[in-house]
């Protein structure tokens, strides 16, 4: 899988939703789906499928898909 | 200020700077122009508070002069500022028996900056990383479906420090022996987070295993706490007492107690290493005479008036609690951090709080 493959994937697992909603616009507390307990579990599940430990800055700046790959880039993670 | 947009970019300027290093004054130079605007936008968006509030002045020349409503209006009507359509989630406070609980209503934009600011805030104590979390709590408190209460909002917005969330309760509200163990063997010699209500980890947590031969030590741990201390008052636990009791039981020395109220969720005032507890640059505290309302002197015990900066989607920016507390200083704490620093001291007894006027304005009392 790439990595973005990955990344729709995880946000297909932790939110339960399709591959097909998952695209860069989708915004944090816009679908029921993506709540904030919702929120912590794609949190746990991008750092398990991407081995890094996220902190509180990059919990509150993930505000969206694209933001999600912006931030894992500055993990060394390439998109 | 004229527009929301701006009243946000301010908001997102108080983010960049230092949340306890800008003095009193400078403080109140940056926060003034952002409450003047938030009672003008809230003079327009809710009648009940443009009602309330029609003798207030424009300007505000200090702090104490920023009108504010008393915490039982909230329980008594619907204040809310937002269009119907733009309502994201209405807490409720966890009122107890008998009481009617207050409906705070929040759209996305304020609910954004409740966390924002709560992440920003709690960095000053916590640093930026996360720890694997102990919350001494059931799970159920925060099981989707239930009504939203205050205490799982406090949950949730805690979890943000946290990872490997692991609730120390069951259902019965007595400790998951099991649980525990596990969360102990796994991360006893690391840095963890333990966070509970004070009365809950009192209660639940420190009781159970005062009467329990084993106990886990978290010598690396940080205990977070909130709530008051009013339903421990006939046990005499005090600040002192709690602190000593839970580094003698689990060696935890890092004991951080906050105060927020439901009505203010994100706005939280932490403890510092001298025990005092300091207001971030988002929010004041004014402490006014329960009977006159006037601002009280240093050291002089009164009623806690919170004001934030964070509420545009309800009239909440200014409030006048039913809890008692002192001014201990202002830009002096021994602990470096600048602004005003405070002690809460109780709860005025309710007979009392019947007395007090819902809506006495700043400006009659200043
Ligand atoms: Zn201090």
């Amino acid at each position: 899988m790439t990595n973005q493959e990955i990344l729709t994937d995880a946000f297909c697992t932790a939110l339960g939703i399709d591959a097909g909603q998952v695209t860069d616009e989708l915004t944090y507390n816009t679908i029921p789906q993506w709540d904030s307990t919702a929120h912590m579990l794609l949190i746990a599940e991008l750092e398990n499928r991407f081995n890094v430990m996220l902190d509180t800055d990059d919990i509150i700046d993930m505000s969206s898909v694209a933001k999600a790959r912006e931030i894992l880039a500055n993990y060394d993670i390439q998109f | 200020m004229t527009d929301y947009q701006n009243f946000q970019s301010h908001y997102e300027r108080l983010l960049q700077m230092p949340v306890f290093g800008i003095n009193q004054q400078e403080k109140w130079a940056k926060l003034s122009p952002i409450f003047e605007w938030l009672h003008q936008h809230h003079r327009a968006h809710c009648a009940a508070y443009a009602n309330i509030t029609s003798s207030a002045p424009a300007h505000f020349s200090s702090l104490e002069n920023v009108p504010f409503l008393a915490v039982k209006l909230f329980k008594l009507m619907s204040l809310s500022s937002t269009p119907t359509q733009n309502v994201f989630r209405t807490l409720h406070s966890s009122g107890t028996t008998g009481q009617t609980p207050a409906t705070i209503t929040l759209d996305k934009e304020t609910s954004a900056r409740q966390s924002k600011t709560l992440v920003k805030v709690l960095q000053e104590s916590l640093g930026r990383q996360r720890l694997p979390m102990l919350i001494i709590d059931s799970p159920v408190t925060v099981k989707p479906g239930s009504s939203f209460t205050a205490r799982a909002a406090g949950i949730q917005g805690l979890s943000f420090f946290g990872r490997d969330h692991t609730y120390a309760l069951d259902e019965q509200m007595q400790p998951n022996w099991q649980v525990i163990e596990a969360f102990h063997d796994k991360y006893h010699d690391q840095p963890v987070l333990l966070f509970g209500f004070t009365f809950m980890v009192w209660q639940y947590f420190v009781k159970a295993f005062q009467q329990s031969s084993g106990k886990p030590a978290f010598e690396r741990g940080i205990l977070l706490h909130s709530g008051g201390w009013k339903k421990l008052e006939s046990e005499k636990v005090d600040n002192d007492t709690f602190k000593n009791t839970v580094a003698e039981l689990f060696g935890i020395h890092q004991v951080i107690n906050f105060y927020g109220m439901a009505e203010q969720v994100g706005s939280i005032f932490t403890e510092c290493e001298a025990g005092h507890l300091h207001c971030p640059l988002f929010s004041d505290i004014i402490v006014r005479d329960p009977y006159t309302m006037k601002p009280c002197g240093s050291n002089q015990q009164g009623l806690l008036q919170c004001v934030s900066v964070l509420p545009t989607s309800y009239p909440g920016h200014s409030i006048l609690t039913e809890d008692l507390g002192r001014l201990l200083g202002e830009d002096d704490c021994r602990c470096g951090r600048k602004g005003r620093y405070f002690a809460i001291d109780g709860r005025l007894p309710q007979t009392e709080v019947r007395g007090c006027s819902d809506t006495f304005m700043a400006g009659d009392a200043v």
